[in-house]
């Protein structure tokens, strides 16, 4: 019976680490994935932060699919016809080896897969895993998928299988993720001539703009929207909280559309060709709803372990080093000769807690429910922040006093002193 | 925009005669599973002339938002599809 030191579930970014960290030191590893291939199945923005794939593939830039580094972020606070907000574009970051990128994720995951092959893994690919595999003590010792009722056994099954985790969660190691702990989020791609896209945000060769945006476009839906630049294309997304999708009854396609057509956005997209649209789930619950992580041979990576940081749009990153640190502590141990228990699979939480992945989840924890119960930051404020500039920039006889007075005015009708003040505190709490 | 124009674009290997997503329940549909008549980013499901609500999976792109909606219900069977079938991104 041919047996595997370890078997990754997934090849999604935090799969794709893993398998290749544990092959890379030549341990026998076998990754199974749903997909016509590594990359069919997965969505995102998407931008890439080099940090975490430098640590596990350090030449990455000469070979990977990259599309555009990024030189300029744009946050901007929209109402229906305005977008007010903070830019920065540096030329530092037109460095030897940029720190973001953007990439689509099809061909990325297709090329780092191809990594994991070359290291050593076998990866089967248009494979459902059903089910863990336990033996009479309950430890894991395997999976079982749909292509038969055998057991195909392993020392260790590392869980890369994304946000719902249907085998964690059938496994009854992982509870199911809540619509309030879920984003739903849908993409379009859109296609344009490269020298459009330069022009149109004021780039050159490969540099790319992200904008991030939140307001009266996600329609008193906690929520954002992005537009990434890709090389020949724009992708160009929102997402909002499952479970206020589900109490509003707000089709995300029409929020979608409506955010399409901002007079902010849409002179970006114009004769641009729709070549695909997507929906992906992105797992919002932060530190508090992080499952348990390891067990008598298992361990959980990336999106199934709720590794999303979504105040800084971090999630592809965190499924990196979940996935080489979940690794590097199979490879220890094996090397240690140690079994992969559950006690000696805690050095994988360990590792996570030293690092700024716990640390930065920690740092927000009470974030999703402060936003969750405070949607004026995606209602109101849009609208003020707007109205308020309106006054400031127009030129129109008013002196600028009275002006002055207005907008403060119109602040206090908006959330009186008290709402403004509890605002500010609630901010300053979820950041510490 | 209909969803079903944007969904035009898009890559699919159906798996003819076994949809991977059923509703299991009968009788008055919870106003979770009436939810996805919007919700769905897919626009999968469909209210009847009944009331009832009926699923198409086809054109789902395999996010999962029906299954945690309506986790609690109990009214959906919910699996990926076979290995190598459903939506295949160009993109992602």
């Amino acid at each position: 019976m041919e047996k595997f030191d370890a078997i990754v579930v997934g090849a999604g970014p935090s799969g794709n680490s893993a398998a290749y960290v544990m092959a890379k030191a030549g341990l026998k590893v076998l990754q199974v994935e749903r997909g016509e291939t590594s990359g069919s199945k997965n969505v995102q923005g998407a931008i890439l932060y080099a940090t975490s794939l430098e640590k596990i593939i350090p030449e990455f830039r000469e070979e990977a699919p990259l599309e555009r580094h990024i030189v300029e972020q744009r946050l901007w606070m929209l109402d229906d016809r305005s977008h007010c907000g903070t830019h920065y574009r540096s030329d530092k970051f037109n460095e030897e080896r940029p720190n973001r990128y953007t990439i689509v994720r099809a061909q990325f995951d297709k090329w780092f897969n191809s990594k994991v092959r070359e290291a050593g893994a076998l990866v089967v690919c248009e494979t459902t895993v059903t089910e863990l595999a336990r033996d009479d003590s309950g430890r894991v010792v395997g999976i079982k998928t749909d292509r038969d009722d055998q057991v195909v056994y392993a020392d260790v099954v590392v869980l890369a299988d994304g946000v719902n985790s249907l085998v964690g969660q059938r496994s009854g190691i992982r509870s199911e993720i809540k619509p309030e702990h879920a984003a739903l989020a849908v993409k379009e791609m859109h296609f344009l001539p490269r020298e459009v896209i330069d022009q149109r945000f004021n780039i050159k060769e490969n540099e790319g703009v992200v904008i991030e945006a939140l307001g009266t476009v996600t329609m008193g839906l906690m929520g954002t929207a992005f537009l990434y630049t890709n090389g020949e294309s724009l992708s160009v997304g929102i997402g909002c909280l499952v479970s206020d999708f589900r109490d509003s009854g707000v089709s995300p396609y029409v929020m979608l559309d409506k955010f399409k057509k901002h007079p902010s956005i849409a002179p970006l997209l114009e004769g641009s060709e729709v070549k695909e649209y997507a929906a992906h789930l992105i797992p919002e619950g932060g530190y508090k709803a992080i499952p348990k992580l390891h067990g008598d041979g298992w361990l959980i990576v990336g999106d199934s372990g709720q590794f999303v940081n979504s105040m800084h749009r971090e999630g592809s990153n965190l499924a990196m080093e979940t996935g080489r640190m979940a690794a590097e502590t199979v490879v220890a141990l094996k090397a240690e000769g140690k079994k992969l228990t559950e006690a000696n699979l805690a050095r994988y939480r360990k590792t996570l807690e030293d690092s700024f992945v716990m640390k930065d989840l920690k740092k927000y924890k009470n974030l999703p429910e402060i936003l969750h119960e405070n949607r004026q930051f995606v209602t109101t404020y849009p609208n003020l922040l707007s109205k308020a500039a309106e006054t400031w920039f127009r030129v129109d006889g008013m002196p600028k006093l009275d002006k002055e007075k207005d907008i403060f005015r119109t602040f206090r009708s908006g959330r009186r002193l008290r709402g403004l003040i509890g605002d500010a505190v609630k901010i300053a709490r979820a950041w510490r | 925009m209909k969803v079903e124009e944007k969904l035009y674009n898009n890559r699919y290997m159906v798996d003819e005669g076994r949809p991977h997503i059923a509703i299991t329940a009968k009788g008055e549909p919870s106003a979770a599973l009436k939810s996805l008549v919007k919700v769905c980013p897919a626009g999968c499901y469909a209210e009847e002339e009944d009331g009832s609500v009926a699923v198409t999976p086809d054109g789902c792109l395999e996010c999962g938002t029906c299954r945690i909606i309506c986790a609690g219900t109990g009214e959906l069977q919910w699996d990926y599809p076979r290995g190598g079938y459903g939506i295949l991104f160009k993109f992602g």
